[in-house]
Formats: C-alpha cells, structure tokens, sequence
C-alpha cells in the first residue's frame, strides 16, 4: 500500500477505447504468473486495529533476510477487509489460499519457512471448525464464507485497492466501457429498473425509478444534473460501506460514471465521513488514476462523453447522511435538513435535479451492467433482489462483514454465518437498521432479510448494521442507548425531535432506575407516535423505532423495571445488586485488588463479601473472577 | 385556480400556494409558531401538521410548506394530528415555562398542563429560528444565527460573539412569537457602552 504520494504503479497509458481497455487487461494478465506465491495481508480498518501492518511490515523485513523475494512476486499484497474482523489480522497465502488468523508478527518467521518456503501449513494459525474441531484451509471452506455471495464484495479483500491495475485484472471498468460502446444512456436506465435494484442506504428505494424520475425531471428543468455517493454511513456498529470505499474504491467510482453516463452529468460528489480517513485516501488514489487513465475525466474511452467528480468531506455530523441534509452540507450550509415534498431527483443539490445513492447501491451498478439484469435477478427474492452487505457485530463469534443473497432466514446469519452467540444460548434480539431499525426477537428467527419482511417485523434494513443481543443485553438499555445516540446527533431543527427525543430518553432513563408505570409505557408509545409523525426528516422520525420494538416484543421486561424494580438482564445499575456466592468463592481475592472502591472484604482462602452500600456496580468483580463466584441479583 | 378539499370542504388556491395559506385564506384554523407571512416557511415548529389521506393511505405533513394540487384531501384535526400537536404542545410547555403567548395557544387546544420537568423555568425561546430568517431575507443582514447542534441548539449573535453587525432595528424582537428576543437582543447588539454623558 502507497503511503507516500498519490501513485500510479504501472505506467499510465490514457486509454482511447473499449478495447485498449481490453489489451490492458489481457497484459496485466499475460504479466501475472497465477501460480506465482502471494502473502496477502487484511489491510482493513478493522485488521489494522488489531495490528496487520506490524505484521506486512514483518513479511517484508523476513522476505528481505530469507532472501527469497524472486519466489514471492510481487511481493506483499494489502487489500481491504477480508470480512472476519474477529479473527484478525487475517493472511492469505496464494495460490493454495491458506488462510491464516491471529497472525502475529513473531509468527511471520515460522510462515516465511513453513509454507513459503517448505510449502506447508502451520496447523496452530488455520482456522479450527468450531462444532468438528477439524483443522480449515481456505477460505472458502470455513462456514462463515461458505454461505456468502460476494457481488458488492466482490474484489474486497482480493485487490490491492490502490493499484489500479489489480481492479482492471479483476475486470474493472469493463461495464463502463460496455456502456459507454454498446448502450445508450435510456438502456442503462432501462437495465438498473430491470435488475430491481433497490438503494442500499435505508429506505429500499428503487434505484431504477429514481434514475427514471430524474430523467423526467432533466426534461422539464434541463441539465446540470448532478450525482452524488453518499458514504457519510454512521450507524453504530455498521462499517459496510467503509469496506468497500477501502477495499475497492473504483467499483463505487465506475458505478457513478456509469450512472453519470446514464443521466448526463458532468459532475458528481462522494460525500464521504472524515472519519474514514483510509477511504477518502483510496478514493482519491484512485480516482487520480482512473483519471491517469482516461476513466474518469474529460472524453472517457474517447466516448466524447466527460463527467469528473469530487470528493465532499462529512464534518462528523451523522444527520448529514440525510439526504437534504447532505446536500445543504455539500452547499457549504450547516447540515440541516429541508422539508422533502419536493424530492431531490427534481431539487437536489443547489436545487438541481440530482440523484443521490448510497455506496453499495452504485457497487451494484456495474455487476448489473456487465452481466445484465436478468443475472442479477436471479439472486435473492423477488421485490428485494440481489445481496445485502451487512456488519454482524455484538454478541456473536464471528463479527465481521458479510455479503449474503437477500431473503436468507435471520437465524441462518446469525446462528450459521455469525457463528451464534458465545454462551451458546439462543440469542434474544436481533437490531437492525442502527438506531433508526427496531429489535427482532428470536421467536422471529426465520424472517427473511429482505426489505418487506423486515419492515413487516417493525424494523427496517437500513443500511445494513446487525447487532445481535443476548440475555445479558438489556432492552430498555438498548432502547437507551440508540436515543441517547441520535439525541446528539439531532440537528435541532424541528420540535418533535430536538424536544421529543430528550424527553423520550428521560422516561427511560426512570424505567432503568425502576421508576415508572404502565401509564408511562403508554405515555412513551403515544410520544414516539408523534414524533414518528412530526419529526421533519427521517434521522428524527425513524428514531422511535427502537422503543417501539422493544415495547412491542419485550413489554414484560419493560414492566418487570417498573413494577418489580428489577432488570431481568441484569444491566440497569440501580435495579441490580452484586453478590458473592460463598459455596464458590476460594477466597483469591482477586476481585478485591481489582474493585476500584475496595468494597470487597475477606480474608485469603475464606468466601468474600461485597459491600453493597459502596459498590459501584461497574462489573469489575464479576469479570474478573475465574470461578463464576460473582452473581447478579 | 387549484381546488382540493380541507375537512371534506372544497378550497381553492393559486398555483404556489400551501396549504397553510389556502386554509388561513378559508379561514380554517391551524395553528403555527415559527410561521410568519414576512420570511420563508421553515417547517420547524410542526404545529401545522396535517394529515393527507388517499383511499387507505394517509400521512401527515407541515402545511406551511407543503404545496397545493389538484385533488389533495387534507385533514387538520384527525387523531394523529392532535397527537403531534398535544406533545409538541407539552413538550413546549416545559421547555418554555416562561411564555405566556405558548401557554395561551397551547390551553386554546386544549392543553394546559405537560407530564414534563422544566429544566429552565426563566425560558421563553423556542428557537424557531423566525427571528435568524427576518434579520437574513428581510434586513439582509444575518446578525442573528442559531447556535450550536441538537439539543444544544440555541439564538445567539453568529459564533456566539456580540455584533456591530446588528442594527438594532427590532424586527427580530417584533417577530418573535413568544417574546424571548427582548432578552436575547442585548446578547446579539452586545450591551451597549456606558452613556459618555454620565461620565465624570
């Protein structure tokens, strides 16, 4: 990976046709050895937290002493994410596709020497199949993987995302330039509302009819027309669409010039969060070489037709992610929104008609263009067709990122895909969509993942985040946490949700201290109605999801708070109280170093106590004790 | 000439119009706060909310802003409209304990007292923002801005820094709906320096 200055690896050629495009890639392909030995290391967000760039940098210092560089060709390849976060830093060694986890620096000597150069495994880094206990290979055989159908994904964690030489051997661009030659502007239209692609970002729109109703809007009002990437994802736990912003930057890139194409714009926006400071940058490389190489540009191909865009910085604001919102942002206004009766496909951005998609929406784009429609129907269920990339994070054991076709059964994601819960019990809830999604119960386990069953369960699919919950997770604290959450994000401009989601937290804020009645329940169901109602945009009118799901499929947790003052999970701190079981205790004192208030008392070896009057409830005991002595009441 | 229904009764509007207007010109009473005729409607405060219905399908939008057509059947006093304005009407209430223009409009729809805490019983501004649009569309001077995000969101000279921008011309104080921007004005102006004539 290119830490230095924006560079182009290969010598850029501008490319003046289709089929240029074509030789390019019959060179790059010519060039590369399929069988040559490759060390491929997750340079995802998620792996380099846990330390994968200690680990390329430790393949490179190896490869360099072993002196076996001429076997590795090129050398060390960093991509993006490889989707298992949790086993992390996760490598690759091509072309057997042994797939290694946890790999720490000091295992690279034993890798360097066992499989590079002695072609074996190293048994203690493969992955274990968790139910047989038998030793995994690849990739593709761990189940995780097994059950994934990667079209968005579908060169994440494969290339290295900034050569775009990587993306064109992979086959990238080859849909803009099928485009570009052999379809006019009404059939690319004609083919996104075929594939029934519907937008990625929350709501499930038709992208086809949106493209269409800004094609009517342009014969009304005329161009400019603009299209805008909106990667400003900032759902807690959600990390889609920064995967493939890292990961494979030009697909989002060709989807736009394909949908620029399709619409005539000439310009265009990827309004990406600050925060994701490793997409920007792989954004700009390349759209710099896809520029460098006449595909991004004046005269495209030499198709005479120009469209360039720019990337937008998000200032942190989650609101901005709404789509008025983004556009007065992009505007250089604060990053409000505006009243939506008139859409934005005919008054978008400095009023112009514009469209607007989320990232993994203009991923699709070029599958769809290249393969055709009727490919891309056949995956998923009819209404929601195609995959859904989702980030499968919370009490689950494989969190990660998953691309799976749409209307696979919850249970199948979370139990088969994710793994299950750690405990091994069933899990209790499932919350999609973020904070504007709802909680579905594991009495709900086979709803389909689609948009319609989805949003028939009270929640919705928003952009794509699932966080599982188990019994020790507690509903109103859940319900707790994702207001709190947009309570700083609102934008203050309308009352309902500036006033409303205060006040909504506040009730529960009573119900976790166990204060409260069935009237307040009523209360806060009948508040959240009206802010569904009245909010001005849909950060605010979508916020009471969470409580109203709760409420709907937790009502007895709710008024076990209330009416018997008690947290059945055992969150709520002043509703729980910690004790020490004295028949388990041994007496270590392990929890009473550790208690930072010293409320724990007892002697070596005799059952200790806890001071009830001065524990915090912090938890630290329970955590830290090895004989499950520390009990929740 | 536009015609739709309000309440089952036939209107007619001009092309541009809302529907807040059409109904204010057939006398059919919504109520408003951060409405004023004199600057653009923001669609802020949702005490105009309407129901729009079709067949089986309905939903509510802010009349200031939202356009007439041909047909439209609007609602002002269905259930779901009185349950947006009973707790934005609330919810007012304590949040501007001090105002007696919004305990007024909220007692002559019917609510008088909320289920909520004042955190501050001296407030009276609920930041409409009226006063922001008249000193920008209307003086053409933008001395006045909400401040800060969210919750946090309050009236205040632009960075929260008093302004010789200000020319002390009122029209903020004038168009204020509940009277806050007396108080305010001095923090916009900045108080004003010691009359040189009192000096020694």
């Amino acid at each position: 990976m290119h830490n230095s200055a924006i560079a182009v690896k290969t010598e850029p050629v501008r490319l003046q046709s289709a089929e240029e495009l074509n030789a390019l890639r019959d060179r790059i392909i010519a060039e590369r050895d399929p069988q040559r030995l490759e060390v491929v290391v997750c340079h995802g967000t998620g792996c380099l937290a846990s330390g994968s760039a200690k680990v390329s940098q430790a393949f490179r210092d190896a490869l360099e002493t072993a002196g076996i560089q001429a076997k590795v060709m090129p050398g060390i390849k960093t991509t993006g994410c490889h989707g298992l976060c949790s086993r992390g830093p996760l490598v690759v060694i091509r072309p057997q596709g042994l797939f290694y986890q946890r790999v720490q620096p000091k295992d690279v000597a034993e890798i360097v020497q066992r499989t590079l150069i002695e072609g074996q495994a190293v048994d203690r880094l493969l992955y274990r199949n968790p139910d047989t206990g038998d030793l995994v290979f690849t990739q593709d055989d761990i189940p995780f993987y097994k059950l994934q159908e990667r079209v968005v994904l579908r060169n994440v964690g494969k290339i290295d995302p900034t050569d775009i030489s990587d993306t064109i051997e992979a086959g990238g661009y080859q849909a803009l330039a099928k485009a570009l030659t052999t379809m006019t502007p009404e059939q690319v239209v004609a083919e996104i509302e075929k594939s029934g692609l519907r937008g990625r970002g929350g709501a499930g729109f038709s992208t086809g009819r949106k493209w269409r109703s800004a094609l009517s809007a342009i014969k009304k009002k005329g161009r400019p027309v603009y299209v805008v990437v909106n990667g400003d994802e900032g759902d807690p736990g959600a990390f889609m669409d920064c995967a493939v912003m890292e990961g494979d930057p030009h697909a989002v890139l060709e989807g736009l010039i394909i949908g620029a194409y399709a619409l005539g714009a000439e310009n265009g926006y990827l309004y990406v969060r600050a925060e994701y400071p490793l997409a920007i940058r792989h954004l700009e490389i390349a759209m710099a070489q896809a520029r460098a190489y006449g595909l991004l540009g004046e005269n495209i191909l030499n198709s005479g037709f120009s469209f360039d865009a720019r990337i937008n910085r998000g200032a942190g604001a989650f609101v901005c992610g709404e789509s008025t919102a983004l556009f007065t942002s992009i505007e250089g206004k604060p990053g409000n929104p505006r009243p939506k009766y008139i859409r934005s496909v005919e008054e978008g951005l400095w009023g112009r008609p514009t469209v607007l998609n989320n990232v993994e929406t203009w991923a699709n784009v070029p599958p769809i263009i290249a393969r055709g429609a009727d490919w891309y129907n056949q995956i998923g269920v009819p209404h929601s067709t195609g995959t859904k990339v989702f980030s499968l994070v919370g009490k689950v054991n494989n969190v990660g990122l998953v691309e799976v076709p749409m209307g696979l059964p919850l249970s199948t994601l979370v139990e088969k895909i994710g793994g299950g819960v750690p405990n091994g019990k069933p899990f209790k809830a499932v919350q999609t969509g973020g904070p504007s999604g709802g909680c579905i119960p594991y009495h709900l386990k086979d709803t389909p993942v689609d948009y319609d069953s989805l949003v028939a369960a009270g929640s919705m699919m928003g952009s794509g985040g699932m966080i599982v919950m188990d019994d020790s997770d507690c509903v109103v604290d859940v319900a707790r946490y994702f207001l709190h959450f947009l309570e700083e994000e609102s934008c203050g401009k309308c009352l309902p949700c500036r006033l409303g989601l205060t006040r909504m937290r506040e009730i529960l804020d009573s119900f976790s201290k166990g204060v409260g009645s069935e009237q307040d329940i009523a209360d806060l169901t009948s508040l959240a109605q009206a802010i569904q109602d009245g909010a001005l945009c849909a950060l605010g009118a979508s916020a009471p999801n969470p409580v109203l799901t709760t409420i709907r499929y937790f009502k007895e947790e709710y008024l076990a708070h209330v009416q018997d003052h008690r947290c059945p999970a055992g969150v709520c701190k002043d509703l729980i109280t910690y004790a020490i079981d004295p028949a388990l205790c041994t007496g270590c004192m392990t929890c009473a170093r550790q208690c930072p208030v010293q409320c724990i008392s007892g002697k070596k070896k005799q059952p200790h106590v806890i001071d009830a009057e001065k524990c915090l409830r912090c938890g630290i005991c329970k955590e830290s004790c090895k004989f499950g002595a520390v009990l929740i009441s | 000439m536009i015609t739709f229904k309000i309440n089952d009764q036939e209107v007619s509007a001009r092309p541009g119009w809302t529907v807040l207007e059409t109904a204010r010109e057939h006398d059919i009473d919504i109520p408003t706060l951060c409405f004023h005729p004199a600057v653009s409607a923001s669609g802020a405060c949702r005490l105009c909310m309407v129901e729009l219905r079709e067949g089986s399908w309905s939903k509510l939008v802010a009349s200031c802003i939202y356009p007439v057509a041909e047909g439209l059947q609007v609602f002002t006093e269905t259930e779901r409209v009185r349950n947006v304005r009973r707790w934005v009407f609330e919810m007012l209430l304590a949040a501007c304990p001090a105002s007696p223009e919004i305990a007024r409009m909220a007692a002559k729809h019917g609510v008088t007292s909320t289920r909520f805490e004042s955190h501050d019983p001296e407030q009276t501004c609920m930041v409409c923002g009226l006063c922001a649009r008249v000193c920008e569309e209307v003086v053409g001077l933008s001395a006045i801005a909400t401040v800060d995000r969210g919750v946090h969101k309050r009236v205040g000279a632009p960075f929260a820094k008093p302004t010789d921008v200000c020319v002390a011309c009122g029209s903020c104080v004038t168009i204020c709906p509940t009277g806050a921007m007396q108080s305010i004005f001095d923090s916009i102006r900045g108080v004003p320096a010691t009359n040189l004539t009192q000096l020694g």
